[in-house]
């Protein structure tokens, strides 16, 4: 038997020059794709915009039941220039805002314990389990009404409304979370010298993290929801009041306007979220489609 | 009985003596299954474990096998019988147990460090004097330069060196270990089964480890105890007096290893095949 060598030094080289030339072209390839999907994306924004906007200038679209994006434009310009009917544009954002936030934190954490209580207890699980089911299938916009008779026009019954938006969604995915714990892992805890609070701490609830912070994403658009609800149910202030006047008025702008401004409010938070996540989940793998990006 | 050549002495099982590391001695096991029947998982089993001794245990698919290190660690408790740990009888998850498991349990939002530190900081060690045993362990299985990385960043052989570095740094009397290098390919498994034959010298701890691999089961142990297939109980116990230290890349080639191993093989052929057959009739 003898070794053979595959290469010779100039070989080689000359192998580490065509490396680098196909890596520059695949480089450019991914930088052109990427000009390619942002492009794309403009001009389904220019085009949708410019046909509604013509639509309504022809009148193939009726302007004053459908808006149109120069009118909404308008509007949201009016509202940041001159103020809206109820105040200032920001008070309204700052109003809707706190009850959204108020309700996502209360009933986030109050769904997070009350799942890690009842994953981690089974009798607890068994009983409740059937009344939480019910709870969910109740259709909880409904709820707004009762807080509003029960808590009145100020804040506290948007919170409500928000909570119990928030509650049931954080609480399922941490229940599930916690039921989905490794067995193998536990197991090892609780004999690497683990007591139960600490096999709480340092195994349940990182494992059903991913969970929750899955919950999270959706359950804070759910609380903008109950927040917004609420308001429209009856408020002195808030987006909501917002809509509920513009749809009194037969003003399809405003409606539009302020649902645009809701909108963005969730995209920031989202993205605020999103940031979150990763900082708090660093040691999970990039998943498959964002591996090289 | 047929007689049996000098390496592989089949040994006759007696009451276990009172300074045994581990004795199980006459365990049944039965446990109710979800449906509400009755399922016998072992039955008749007598096991002992002397202090420092390397015991594996070998047997056909669902014997039972993993039931047996389960009733040391107190996690499952027999039905008749009694199992005594270090001479005690065994109440709760003793401080002188290590464990590795068969699947990944590493915590994988723990960095290398963290996950072998995990055990003495469970223990009240202080954090400091913690994290210094951890980085002393994770160089002795040799992984000083991935210190700060996480489980999902490392190969499978090196997860399960920093399973081992978990295990040993609460330097257990007893470890019992669960098929840990089943997922492993065929190099890494060798190269793990060194380590944790130097590692297992050094700290003189008796341990009992479960497998599917007679081969494994030899090169190993001083002592393959052979299961029936399910409901499991010892067929027979075989002495190995291979000598140490041994080398697991050139020991299978070892002509009294082989032959060790055919003598075994044939104990455990029709536990095998009775095994399989009896899995295809019931279908579970």
């Amino acid at each position: 038997m003898t070794a053979i060598s595959p290469t010779t030094t100039s070989q080689a080289a000359v192998r580490d020059a065509s490396i680098a030339v196909a890596e520059g072209r695949a480089k450019a390839r991914l930088r052109r794709r990427h000009a390619l999907v942002i492009g794309l994306r403009l001009a389904i924004l220019v085009v949708f915009l410019g046909l509604w906007e013509l639509g309504a200038d022809y009148n193939i679209i009726d302007p004053f039941f459908f808006a149109s994006p120069s009118g909404i434009w308008d509007q949201i310009r009016v509202w940041v220039t001159e103020g809206t009917s109820q105040g200032p544009l920001w008070v309204q954002i700052y109003v809707t805002l706190e009850e959204t936030f108020l309700g996502f934190v209360i009933g986030a954490v109050g769904g997070i314990a009350a799942g890690i209580i009842l994953g981690r207890n089974r009798l607890l699980a068994d009983v409740f389990s059937i009344y939480i089911k019910i709870a969910n299938s109740v259709p909880r916009v409904v709820l707004g009404s009762v807080f509003i008779i029960a808590l009145g026009l100020g804040m506290a019954s948007k919170v409500a409304l928000a909570v119990v938006m928030v509650f049931f969604v954080v609480f399922a995915n941490a229940f599930q979370g916690v039921r989905e714990a490794d067995r193998a892992m536990i197991a090892n805890a609780q004999i690497l010298g683990a007591s139960p609070f600490q096999i709480t701490r340092t195994v349940i609830i990182p494992s059903a993290m991913s969970w929750i912070l899955a919950s999270l994403h959706v359950s804070f658009g759910f609380a903008l929801v109950g927040a917004v609800v609420g308001e429209f149910l009856g408020a002195k202030q808030g987006m909501g009041l917002l809509i509920s006047t513009a749809q009194g008025a037969f003003n399809a702008n405003g409606v539009f306007a302020a649902m645009i401004i809701l909108a963005v409010m969730a995209l920031v938070v989202e993205f605020i979220i999103t940031r979150f996540e990763n900082y708090v989940v660093k040691w999970r793998p990039a998943p498959y489609n964002e591996q090289g990006t | 009985m047929q007689l049996q050549p000098m390496a592989a002495e089949r040994l006759s099982q007696a009451a276990p003596p009172a300074d045994a590391a581990i004795a199980i001695d006459d365990v049944t096991l039965r446990f109710v299954t979800p449906d509400g029947h009755m399922m016998t998982a072992i039955r008749d089993f007598t096991m002992t474990v002397a202090r420092g001794e390397f015991a594996c245990v070998v047997g056909p698919t669902g014997c039972g096998k993993s039931t047996t290190l389960n009733l040391v660690t107190g996690l499952l408790r027999p039905t008749t019988g009694n199992v005594r740990v270090m001479g005690n009888p065994v109440n709760d998850i003793s401080r002188d147990i290590g464990f590795v498991f068969q699947a990944d349990a590493l915590f994988p939002w723990r960095s290398v460090i963290d996950n072998v530190a995990a055990g003495p900081l469970y223990r009240g060690t202080p954090k400091a004097q913690a994290y210094e045993r951890a980085r002393d362990w994770i160089g002795r299985v040799g992984l000083g330069r991935f210190e700060k990385h996480y489980p999902h960043q490392l190969s499978g052989g090196m997860r399960k060196r920093v399973a081992l570095a978990q295990t040993f740094i609460n330097q257990p009397k007893i470890l019992l270990m669960d098929e840990p290098f089943s997922a492993l390919d065929m190099q890494t498994r060798t190269a793990m089964q060194d380590e944790l034959l130097g590692l297992w010298s050094e700290q003189k701890s008796s341990v009992v480890f479960v497998t599917h691999d007679l081969e494994e089961a030899v090169a190993l142990a001083d002592k393959v105890y052979v299961l029936t297939a399910g409901p499991g109980t010892v067929k027979s116990v075989y002495r190995i007096d291979l000598p140490r230290p041994r080398v697991m890349a050139d020991i299978r080639y070892d002509p009294k290893f082989v032959e060790i191993a055919k003598v075994i093989w044939n104990d455990l052929r029709e536990e095998v095949q009775l095994g399989q057959s009896r899995t295809l009739q019931t279908g579970h």
